[in-house]
């Protein structure tokens, strides 16, 4: 594809070259779905630098019962429960229309002990088409029943057992839930993994007003947008102070400001998530707008402290 | 008064239905969109009008009082001239969204569109020029978003996308096309009644006379005026919408049903179309955030699994569900 990709200045991200810093955050964009709704004009102007992918699992997944969404305050909160073909009808049927788009693509996996991951990322790591892979740990090991990415040894422990069975850069995913995601970060970077991302989102729930019981199907959800942008920036920066690997950050960019903070505070490429929804253009905004911003644009750089 | 099951409530609004005619339905499957017989497959391809990619402003041009409703028309200069009935758009105010109140609203919200029509041409809409398309949206304010949406000013900037997801199809050969709508679900009734007429019957419930302003949207087209039932007798029938529809099958029962209203309106018209082996299209509703696909939000149960309404639907093929009122319908 010789289609323009959205403006920014060339980087390298684990060895992988990238027109710009924005990705999107996976699970908030799907290329092909997208494409069904918009057309070719999609790959024209393709809103991201790089591609990743929703999760995928081994096994197909249903996902969770609706209802799915909430709307928070500057937010939202899903309980999506990472619906998905499984890995062998997505290696067969959607890694192909994947691999027509116009920029590097990154495989997001999960699995639910570590020889399900080992499998995943075994798979993903034979395909051409993939440059990266993410790993999701932000759900339990049935074996020890720990949510993975919580944990350091836990998160170290599944990076130690996939990092031989790849080339391919691996990032680790982190979830904001944990008590010390510093700690996870470090892990992860010992155990050999090649970048970090995060935030994921923050655990909540809301309560339906007619009965006063979970709204949400799947009784708890993650809550994403504005409404958690100053945690995640908060962790982007501990983390990337703690760390020697990349970091991508995101939670709750909805502007070149949003993602220029997160660069400012130690990330190396930033990805839009929720703002997709409400713009499905919204990562090629935001990398014009945090283009002009590092080329220096005064306008585009004024402080917007004052109240 | 009951439709069939126990209802949810009266009116909806986030009118997105969608429509689907495959007997497999599994999520994310391209496939999906492969009509089943050689009946459907010449339609098939014709249900979806692509979308300009991204959003994009749009300038109001009227907001007016319909009863209960506001009826609002965007002049939609980048947009394409021929969304189909059933398709739906994401609508949020360039200025003063999330400005009602605990931070709300903050996502766009999805409704089907009522008309559409042409800047030019007979009938013209005030302030369009000629190529352009001038879409109108019908909205009751029960929430932010529809609260924010329904005090637009005339020349006020809104944000557009669509025309999303899958419109209705054409009637089955030899059937007469029998329109059912309800509440705010008339909204995408009246375009496909625009597209049918003369052919068409209509048949709407309200819960009150303030609602049943809305049968005014519908022209003169039609060979028979629409039949109106309200919950509460003031306007036509004291009745349910489904009363009509079973008089209305009894008749003749070689029909193409199309509705789109409150689940538990849509679960009375796929019961009774199952029942007669009537082949029914219902524009569904649920919560959604994107409305491309993105964030798998807005499922639905179908008899092959979930389906996202935004991009499966949101008008879906009534012999697909096992019902029409499942956890997450309307809102």
């Amino acid at each position: 594809m010789s289609a323009p990709a959205p403006s920014g200045a060339p980087l390298e991200l684990c060895g992988v070259e990238l027109a710009g810093p924005v990705l999107n955050g996976s699970g908030t964009f799907d290329a092909i779905a997208a494409r069904r709704t918009f057309g070719d004009a999609l790959l024209e102007d393709f809103p991201f630098h790089a591609f990743v992918s929703k999760t995928i699992t081994l096994a197909p997944r249903q996902g969770n019962a609706p209802p799915r969404l909430w709307e928070a305050p500057a937010g939202l909160i899903n309980s999506i429960g990472l619906p998905n073909k499984g890995l062998e009808a997505f290696l067969r049927e959607d890694l192909p229309e994947l691999a027509e788009l116009p920029v590097p693509l990154v495989v997001s996996v999960m699995g639910f002990s570590r020889e399900e991951l080992e499998l995943l990322v075994s798979a993903a790591g034979a395909r051409a088409e993939i440059a990266m892979i993410e790993l999701n740990v932000s759900c339990p090991n049935v074996e020890t029943g720990l949510v993975m990415g919580a944990d350091p040894s836990e998160t170290a422990s599944a990076v130690e057992r996939v990092r031989p069975v790849t080339d391919k850069p691996l990032i680790v995913k982190l979830t904001p839930n944990a008590t010390d995601p510093r700690a996870v970060a470090l892990a992860a970077e010992g155990a050999g993994a090649d970048a970090v991302s995060l935030v994921n989102t923050l655990k909540g729930m809301a309560l339906d007003p007619r009965t006063g019981c979970s709204w949400l199907g799947g009784g708890t959800g993650g809550v994403s947008g504005p409404a958690i942008r100053a945690v995640a920036l908060e962790q982007v920066q501990a983390v990337s102070a703690a760390v020697g690997v990349p970091v991508v950050g995101m939670g709750g960019i909805e502007n070149g400001r949003d993602a220029a903070d997160f660069m400012l505070a130690g990330a190396a490429c930033v990805a839009v998530g929720t703002e997709s929804f409400r713009d499905p253009g919204a990562g090629r905004r935001v990398a014009a707008e945090v283009a002009a911003i590092t080329a220096g644009a005064p306008e585009a750089a004024a402080s917007t402290r004052a109240g | 008064m009951s439709y069939l099951p126990s209802p949810r409530g009266g009116d909806r609004r986030r009118t997105a239905g969608s429509h689907r005619a495959s007997p497999a339905i599994v999520e994310a499957d391209v496939a999906l969109e492969a009509p089943p017989d050689a009946a459907t497959a010449v339609i098939g391809a014709g249900r979806r009008t692509l979308a300009p990619f991204g959003r994009r402003l749009a300038r109001v041009t009227a907001n007016d009082g319909y009863g209960a409703y506001r009826l609002i028309t965007l002049r939609d200069a980048a947009g394409p001239p021929d969304p189909r009935p059933g398709q739906f758009y994401m609508l949020a105010t360039a200025s003063g969204w999330g400005a009602e109140g605990g931070g709300r609203p903050y996502l766009p919200r999805a409704f089907s569109f009522c008309r559409v029509r042409s800047g030019g041409e007979p009938g013209q809409v005030t302030g369009t020029k000629p190529g352009e398309t001038a879409l109108d949206f019908l909205l009751e304010a029960i929430g932010p978003g529809t609260g924010r949406l329904a005090r637009v000013a005339p020349d006020e900037e809104m944000w557009l996308t669509g025309p999303l997801g899958l419109g209705f199809s054409p009637p089955r050969e030899g059937t007469r096309p029998v329109l059912v709508g309800g509440g705010i679900g008339v909204a995408p009734i009246v375009c496909l009644h625009d597209e049918l007429a003369p052919s068409a019957r209509v048949l709407l419930g309200f819960r009150s006379s303030a609602h049943a302003d809305a049968v005014g949207l519908f022209g003169a087209g039609s060979l028979e005026p629409p039949r109106v039932a309200t919950d509460d007798g003031s306007v036509g029938r004291h009745a349910l919408v489904t009363e009509l529809l079973r008089e209305e099958l009894d008749a003749d029962p070689a029909a193409t049903v199309y509705a789109c209203g409150p689940p538990a309106m849509l679960e009375g018209v796929r019961a009774i179309c199952a029942e007669r082996e009537v082949s029914a299209e219902l524009a569904l509703e649920a919560g959604m955030a994107c409305g491309f696909g993105a964030c798998y939000g807005c499922v639905v149960p179908t008899r092959g699994g979930y389906v996202r309404l935004c991009v499966d639907g949101p008008v879906l093929a009534a012999a697909a569900l096992e019902t029409a009122a499942g956890p997450g319908a309307g809102h």
